[in-house]
């Protein structure tokens, strides 16, 4: 056959799974709107701090009767607001650091005997208990529960021991807003990666193990149809619906959140097309025999999950231990992932990026070989 | 006269890990000739077209599809076979219109073929709808039509009317009938309806456990017994159904 009838098949090919995906309304919203939402949502709430609200017990029968200016009573009545309980639950005092810095903060404290107060912190409604004792403050409370020794540093900045204390200034404080140094700047690269390996990862996998289960393959490859044009034509569909949906969440973000990208734009292309060849060639392996969708499902799940986990997409993996990182780091999704965010962050250019462009292409090119060799139609 | 043949089976065995799906089956089809393999679940009716179509190999025995084996000549033979599964579930979202000219692509077969396989199917008037929005009987004629769009000199129908409602099953078989009186293909059908295979088969085959019971033209057949359900019933014991 002519290779411009060849070309007409991959080109019919490439245009029915296109068709396929388009016309279903979910892909617009799953694969465009849904990061874009993501992204949204978690700049927003990383970019500004809303008001964090800290309830403490307050050990009512150890309050000293007398309101010497050393004791908890006198902050407690001099210094916070107070409030009138209508219900059993409400607060009796109130206390709000303002701080722009730094985000409000806002103290609610509950008087109660000691017995309630361990009911409620065995709950986790309170992290801390404030008690006086022989006019000092005495602060109860568990040291690993990070959120409680905040609680007691921000508290104690202003009770003391007993004398209650100017609140700081926090002058000394310089928030990093500099672009590639913020939570945004760390997340949207991720955000673009991780969506290259599910999208590929469930639209490949999935979508050959799908039309296995229903015959479909056994019965195009009944047909004089090259198998290799249906392979092809399903991964240029996947590689071309990934490239739309990063462009536009990049789109988004650059305008949304004025990031930028510090690095070459290229290297960044190519980097891009490298991570999405290796995990189609990824998505093509583990789908090459299975013809059961549970099969497939914990398959894809078994492969995704690791790397969403550990790849460092929503934290940095540094938060785990020594022995690990370089494991992690050897992971497809994590070499994808430093690669872009160093292009968009530190400024990198081919020369920071070609190994891993070469590992990642070279792990396409692996999973991709041996899963056609292994490749069951039918 | 039907006498050039156009698959040779010949003691053909294929056995899939502990269980024996064919033993030593011969059969030899000829060129405008409709055969029924009639047989229960687990017979190796399937098995046997899998084998017939090329996509299982034979552990022993040969299958030639026009003098040729399917080791080397795979394209020369995918050109000449029309294949109709019990249930393939087409892209759904694609119009019909659509999926036959996927289809034909694979063929070079350009847009006149296609709209006389939508008149033959008789889905001219949901040429524009998606896959998914056609009823069993709908997607089963589509199914046919893709068979029948490179104007297959075999085809192999694998079950083409389980599932179907009565009225879905007559359409395809008026279809199937059309197709016998106007051309010179060649059709395996495997079936559970015996009044599929009367109907519309020359020659039927009866099956059971990977062998052939009995075999014969329908119109011998049914000159020794009531019907193919007897005949079934003396050489089993028991119904095809059961």
């Amino acid at each position: 056959m002519s290779k411009l009838l060849r070309l007409n098949q991959l080109w019919l090919l490439t245009l029915s799974l296109f068709r396929e995906i388009l016309r279903e309304p979910g892909v617009l919203f799953w694969g465009i709107l849904f990061p874009i939402l993501m992204t949204l949502g978690l700049g927003l709430a990383f970019s500004k701090k809303a008001d964090v609200i800290r309830k403490v017990a307050v050990i009512s029968d150890s309050l000293a009767p007398d309101k010497d200016s050393a004791n908890l009573h006198y902050f407690l009545d001099k210094k916070c607001e107070q409030s009138l309980p209508v219900d059993k639950d409400d607060y009796n005092w109130k206390f709000e650091i303002r701080d722009e810095k730094l985000g409000n903060s806002v103290f609610l404290f509950y008087p109660m005997d000691w017995d309630k107060s361990m009911v409620l912190l065995k709950r986790g409604t309170i992290n801390l208990i404030l008690k006086e004792s022989e006019g000092k403050t005495e602060y109860h409370f568990d040291p690993l529960n990070s959120d409680a020794e905040l609680t007691y540093m921000k508290l104690s900045g202003i009770i003391g021991d007993g004398e209650v204390l100017p609140e700081g200034k926090a002058s000394e404080i310089r928030p990093l807003t500099l672009s590639g140094t913020r939570y945004i700047d760390f997340l949207v690269p991720g955000l673009i990666t991780m969506g290259v390996m599910m999208s590929s990862m469930w639209g490949i996998s999935y979508g050959i193990i799908e039309k296995r289960s229903k015959k479909l393959l056994r019965r195009l490859v009944a047909t004089p149809m090259k198998k290799s044009h249906f392979l092809m034509a399903l991964i240029t569909v996947r590689v071309t619906m990934n490239f739309i949906e990063a462009l536009v969440l990049l789109l988004f973000a650059l305008i949304t959140f004025n990031m930028t990208i510090q690095g070459d734009i290229s290297a960044m292309v190519l980097m891009f097309l490298a991570g999405n060849f290796a995990f189609a060639g990824i998505a093509v392996f583990v789908s090459s025999h299975t013809s059961n969708t549970e099969v497939g499902n914990g398959l894809i799940n078994f492969v995704v999950m690791p790397m969403m986990v550990l790849s460092g997409i929503f934290f940095s993996y540094h938060n785990f231990p020594d022995w690990s990182i370089p494991v992690i780091q050897k992971f497809p999704l994590t070499m994808l992932t430093d690669g872009i965010r160093s292009i968009f962050n530190e400024g990198a250019g081919y020369q920071e990026v070609a190994i891993p462009i070469l590992t990642l292409t070279a792990t396409g090119a692996l999973f991709f070989g041996i899963g056609l060799k292994i490749f069951k139609w039918h | 006269m039907l006498t050039e043949k156009v698959i040779e089976v010949k003691e053909v065995w294929k056995s899939f890990k502990t269980v024996q799906a064919v033993m030593g089956i011969s059969l030899n089809i000829s060129k405008g000739q409709f055969v029924a393999i009639l047989g229960p679940n687990g017979a190796g009716k399937t098995t046997l077209v899998e084998m017939i179509e090329g996509i299982q190999k034979p552990d022993k025995g040969e299958i030639t599809i026009m003098g040729k084996h399917w080791k080397g000549h795979q394209d020369e033979l995918h050109r000449i076979i029309g294949l109709a599964l019990q249930e393939t579930r087409l892209i759904d979202k694609l119009r019909v219109t659509e999926t036959l000219q996927l289809f034909a692509s694979f063929f070079n077969i350009g847009k006149q073929r296609i709209n006389e396989i939508i008149e033959i199917v008789g889905l001219e008037e949901k040429r524009k709808s998606y896959v998914v929005n056609l009823s069993g009987g709908q997607k089963q004629r589509l199914a046919l039509g893709i068979a029948l769009i490179n104007s297959p000199a075999i085809l192999l129908l694998d079950e083409p009317t389980t599932g179907l409602d009565p009225n879905a099953r007559r359409e395809i078989w008026e279809i199937l009938q059309g197709l016998k009186n106007k051309s010179e293909t060649s059709m395996i059908l495997t079936t559970h309806y015996m009044e599929e295979a009367e109907r519309l088969c020359d020659y039927v085959i009866i099956m059971d456990n990977g062998v052939i019971l009995r075999e014969g033209t329908t119109v011998q057949l049914l000159q020794e017994y009531r019907n193919l359900d007897d005949l079934f019933v003396s050489l089993t014991g028991r119904r095809i159904y059961e």
